[in-house]
Formats: structure tokens, C-alpha cells, sequence
């Protein structure tokens, strides 16, 4: 020991921030400021609102390299304003000679990993909420507005008070039929939508190593409805195969771990083993309960499969398995918005998408779309839908007086089938037999 | 700055500040259905100077500033809440609108004028005399709201190093 010099030891968190900060060591609580080495932006918070601000401090872009453009919110265009937040979005991309621009490819948060832009310990910042996705891949990544967005796109770098992390252990291993959506519903109703106090949420145990990266994605992704900064989970074999498969900047395993006697603020243990799929009750992610207990046997209107959330492939794949040679119920209509272009083109590939459409799923282009109340897809007044989204606020998907519940992909489909909200695992059996 | 209250409960999310619907066109038609779900008469009838005061985790959901932005646009001269979502907070600040953390945010009431002193982290009720504690600002970010927010902060920084 080397007494006063020497470290504590440091959480994942506090070693992504410390070298962003280009410092040995952090300690939560200290006001930091980090060098970013990416900076994602959308086409609704992005260059529509960041132009007039770079505009106004007479800077182009810090590093063009480092920034990524998707437009995902206002597609496609369906009148003229959109069409010039589209137009205006483009035009500044190549103004600002960025490469990385994906145009109505899917949604950023999926995007992003999708085309190789994520590897364990870089510091990115994102222009929107749903950013501490970035978070499955050992990425300390969060969301901020758009003036902060200018801050950071004219400087290169940005302010944090460094958090604490707060741990969330899932032993044992999902059931059949249930998924990482309804471990965050779960997680949600248990701890609250401020559980994670704009802390760092870190995901560990069995549970969450069993998951893939797309279901690990979902983890990081609701991180957002905790209420932490970011959702990380530490890379293992898992996250290096998918990031080596979408090309990647090889990922160093073994750097990007918290120390073992790091400290957190808390441990949550939950048990994956004994999970029901969960639905969550008009108006809050945090009001779930098992999806037997919320089932009123009242007709739902419409199911949506679609946001960042809930339409990546194996979201499709679990749609898949409870629709295959069934029909959706007379009195509802399903929705697919496929999270990219990618997944649908590798959807088609794989016959997913013959076995949704078959079912009558109406498919929807990839984008934010209904989730936001900003696509085709919103609801009227006093409609009720069941979707695979992150948030069913008042008056997000549409008119004020139409209720959301949310629930995983399998539940969606069930209940679609169903006309109300169904479990779906006697579905999945009878598909086995 | 002394304002009049206007009290909201807890989870004020964003899409009750600035809703999806509005989102498209100018802050100042989307600042006109500002919280219009929970008080319908808000938009109209707030006057400049008031303050809004809630409960817990105020502005959670979307990183959208227009949800701040909006508030700011109607003249509310700050938000005090029992706490904040992380991301709102830092838009409230950049955008020049004072958020204040008071853990005693819940014994404020609607209409009551309230004397706020942000930089010291205190709350007059000027109707009982009562004087609440607000956590601390940090520094940088009263510098930020004192010159109205973080564009005019890079300004003068870009200024000086220019």
C-alpha cells in the first residue's frame, strides 16, 4: 500500500468517468468534467434545435467523427413540418460533413450498437432519455437536452456529478415466456420511478448473463423509468460477439470492470427464476403487478409492438412464437414498428414476418413512432392499448383520455390474440405441443 | 424573488409539461397545453413571476428542454420540488430556470407568495414566516442561471478565449 496515494477501489462507473475526466480515480459526489468520446443526436432534439445555438456561438461541430445523426421521430414525414425537420436535419449533417448519419434507419438507441458505434468505456452522451441503452455495452451513456447537447457538440465535453452505483442482482434464470421487460416492469414497481435517483443502475447475477445483448439492451434501456443517469452492465463474452458481428471497435473485457471491493450505494436482489410476466397499469411503468392479477377482461382496442424498448428481432421472435398459425382477435388491431431496417430485413429473412402478418399484424415503418404520440399509431379518447413500449404516461400515445398498459413482446401478442390482456405462456405450451 | 405558488403532486412527467402532440411546431403554441392534463387553466392564467412547486421526481420521462423551456416561456420564475428527474434539472438550469430541491416542498401551499433565494438555498413563506432549506446549487450552475443560461455562459467563455 502506498497510503494516502493509494485508490479506493473504483466502481465501472468511476473508471469510465475517471478516464473521460482523464483522472486516476473519481469519488461520487465530485463535480467532474469529461472529455466525450461520442455524442448522439435524433432529428427531434437535434440539429432542428442545436443549429441555432452552434449558429449563435459562431462553432461548427467539435469533432464531426464523434458525432452520430439518426433521424427516428418525425418519420416518415406525414406533412410539410415534418417533412422540414427531415430536410433541415439532412441539410445540417452535411453541412457539419458528419459520416455518421443513418436516416430513417430505426431508432437511435438500436442504431447505434447495430452499426458497430459502442464498445466498453467510452463516454457517450445522448440527445434523448432512452440513451442509458448504451449502457448494455459497458458505456457510460445518458441523456441530456438539447442546449446541454450544444454545450457538448461545440466543446467536446460535458459535466456529471459523479454517482453512485446502485445494484440490481438477478439470480437464477427467466421461465419460458418471460423476458428482460418484464424483469425492468418488475424492477419498476419495486423501486419506484425514482428508485434510481439519477445514480448509476448496474445489472448483474445469473439472470442478466444468461440474456442476450438485445435483452440486456431492454435492462439498460429502462434504466430511464428507474430514474438513474445510466444503466450499465459489465462486458463479458456476449456483448464482445455482438459488437465483433456489427464491426466493432474490439471490446477490452477485462479493463472495463467495477474492482471487487468497489462500493455501492445499494444491492437489490431479485429472483428471475420466479418471475410471471408482468403488465404495467395506466399511468406508470412502476404499477405492475403478474399479468393474471392486472387482466380485467376488458377488450383492448389496440396492441402495439414498437419503440426502442420493444421491437428489436427477438422482440419480433417472441411476437413470432405466440402468433405462429393463430389470429388476432376481431376487436383489436396489432401494430409492428420494427426498431430498424435492419431487423425487418432480417425479420423477412427469417420468416418472422410472414408469421406476423399472417396473424394480421399491420406493419408500421421502423422509428419512435406511436410510443411518443409523434407516428402513425396514436390512440383516440378512451381507447385502451397494450404495448411493448417503456412509458405509458397520460396523453403519450395519443388522446388524453386513452390508457396504456405495457407488457413484454409475448404479452402484446397474446393478448392481441386474445382481445384482452392474456398470458402468454398457455400460449407458448400449446405452440410446444 | 418573491413569487405566487402554484402546487402540483408528485411524478409531474414530461409529456404532461410539453405533450408529444405539440412537440412539432413553436414552444410558444406548445407552452399553451403546458400541464393542461392536471390544470387546464395553467397556460392562461400563470403571471410571470410565479412559481411552481411539487413533489417528487418533477419532470421525469423525455430529455425534451422544451418541457422547462415551456415553463420559462409562461414566466415561471423557478421550480421547487421535493425532487427532481436528473435530466430536467439540468435542462431547468441551461435554460436560466432555477430548480430547487426542498425535502419541505409538500408543506407549500397553492397561491401562497413565497421569497426564494436560490444561492442560498432558502424559501420564505411570506404568509406564516416559515423558512425552508433547499439543498445546495452548485456553483457552476448558479453561474449559468445568473447570466440566463448556458448559451450566454459559452458565450462569454468563447469570448474570452477568442
Amino acid at each position: 500500500m502506498t497510503g494516502a496515494a493509494a485508490i479506493r477501489p473504483q466502481t465501472l462507473a468511476q473508471k469510465i468517468v475517471a478516464r473521460a475526466a482523464g483522472r486516476d480515480s473519481v469519488s461520487p459526489g465530485e463535480i467532474v468534467i469529461c472529455r466525450v468520446d461520442l455524442a448522439m443526436i435524433h432529428d427531434s432534439g437535434g440539429p432542428r434545435r442545436v443549429k441555432p445555438i452552434l449558429e449563435r456561438l459562431g462553432v461548427p461541430v467539435w469533432d464531426p467523427e464523434r458525432v452520430v445523426v439518426v433521424s427516428d421521430h418525425y418519420v416518415p414525414a406525414v406533412d410539410a413540418d415534418s417533412a422540414a425537420i427531415l430536410k433541415l436535419t439532412r441539410d445540417w449533417v452535411k453541412d457539419q460533413a458528419i459520416r455518421k448519419f443513418y436516416d430513417q434507419q430505426g431508432i437511435c438507441h438500436v442504431v447505434l450498437p447495430e452499426r458497430g458505434n459502442l464498445t466498453p468505456g467510452l463516454f457517450v452522451v445522448g440527445g434523448d432519455s432512452h440513451s442509458p441503452t448504451g449502457g448494455a455495452f459497458g458505456c457510460f451513456m445518458f441523456g441530456v437536452g438539447a442546449t446541454d447537447m450544444a454545450g457538448v457538440l461545440a466543446t467536446g465535453e460535458t459535466w456529471l456529478k459523479m454517482p453512485e452505483t446502485i445494484l440490481i442482482r438477478w439470480g437464477g434464470r427467466l421461465s419460458d415466456g418471460v423476458s428482460a421487460k418484464d424483469m425492468m416492469l418488475h424492477a419498476c414497481t419495486r423501486l419506484g420511478m425514482d428508485g434510481g435517483d439519477y445514480q448509476v443502475v448496474q445489472y448483474d447475477g445469473d439472470g442478466v448473463r444468461a440474456l442476450s445483448m438485445t435483452e440486456r439492451m431492454t435492462l439498460s434501456n429502462m434504466a430511464a423509468e428507474l430514474g438513474a443517469m445510466t444503466g450499465l452492465i459489465a462486458p463479458d463474452t456476449v456483448t464482445a460477439e455482438y459488437i465483433a458481428a456489427a464491426g466493432g471497435e474490439a471490446a477490452d473485457i477485462d479493463r472495463w470492470q467495477a474492482d471487487p471491493d468497489a462500493d455501492y450505494r445499494a444491492v437489490h436482489e431479485f429472483d428471475a427464476a420466479s418471475l410471471a410476466p408482468q403488465v404495467a397499469a395506466p399511468h406508470s411503468p412502476a404499477n405492475a403487478g403478474d399479468v393474471t392479477s392486472v387482466a380485467d377482461g376488458k377488450a383492448i382496442d389496440q396492441c402495439y409492438i414498437g419503440a426502442c424498448t420493444g421491437a428489436k428481432l427477438e422482440d419480433l421472435h417472441m411476437a413470432a412464437r405466440v402468433l405462429k398459425g393463430r389470429q388476432i382477435a376481431a376487436n383489436t388491431r396489432l401494430m409492428i414498428a420494427p426498431a430498424s431496417t435492419r431487423i425487418t430485413a432480417a425479420a423477412a429473412a427469417d420468416g418472422t414476418l410472414a408469421i406476423l402478418t399472417e396473424a394480421g399484424a399491420i406493419l408500421l415503418p421502423s422509428g419512435c413512432g406511436a410510443c411518443a404520440g409523434y407516428g402513425a399509431g396514436v390512440l383516440a379518447e378512451g381507447e385502451r392499448c397494450m404495448a411493448s413500449t417503456a412509458r405509458n404516461f397520460q396523453g403519450r400515445m395519443g388522446a388524453r383520455s386513452a390508457t396504456v398498459f405495457l407488457g413484454s413482446p409475448y404479452t402484446v401478442a397474446a393478448t392481441a390474440v386474445a382481445g384482452q390482456i392474456a398470458d402468454p405462456r398457455p400460449f407458448l405450451a400449446e405452440g410446444k405441443a | 424573488m418573491i413569487g405566487r405558488v402554484w402546487k402540483f403532486g408528485d411524478g409531474i412527467d414530461t409529456d404532461l409539461l410539453a405533450p408529444g402532440a405539440y412537440m412539432k411546431g413553436s414552444v410558444e403554441e406548445l407552452a399553451k397545453h403546458c400541464l393542461e392534463s392536471v390544470e387546464p387553466k395553467f397556460a392562461a392564467s400563470v403571471k410571470p413571476g410565479d412559481v411552481v412547486v411539487a413533489g417528487r421526481n418533477f419532470g421525469i420521462g423525455s430529455s425534451r428542454e422544451q418541457a422547462a423551456q415551456a415553463l420559462k416561456m409562461l414566466g415561471v420564475a423557478a421550480v421547487v420540488a421535493e425532487s427532481f428527474g436528473g435530466i430536467f434539472y439540468r435542462n431547468a438550469f441551461n435554460l436560466g430556470l432555477p430548480a430547487l430541491v426542498c425535502a419541505q416542498a409538500g408543506t407549500i401551499e397553492a397561491g401562497q407568495q413565497i421569497d426564494i433565494d436560490p444561492a442560498a438555498g432558502r424559501i420564505v413563506v411570506r404568509n406564516d414566516g416559515r423558512v425552508l432549506t433547499c439543498d445546495a446549487v452548485p456553483e457552476h450552475l448558479m453561474q449559468i442561471v445568473a447570466l440566463g443560461g448556458l448559451v450566454p455562459y459559452l458565450e462569454q467563455r468563447f469570448r474570452r478565449a477568442g
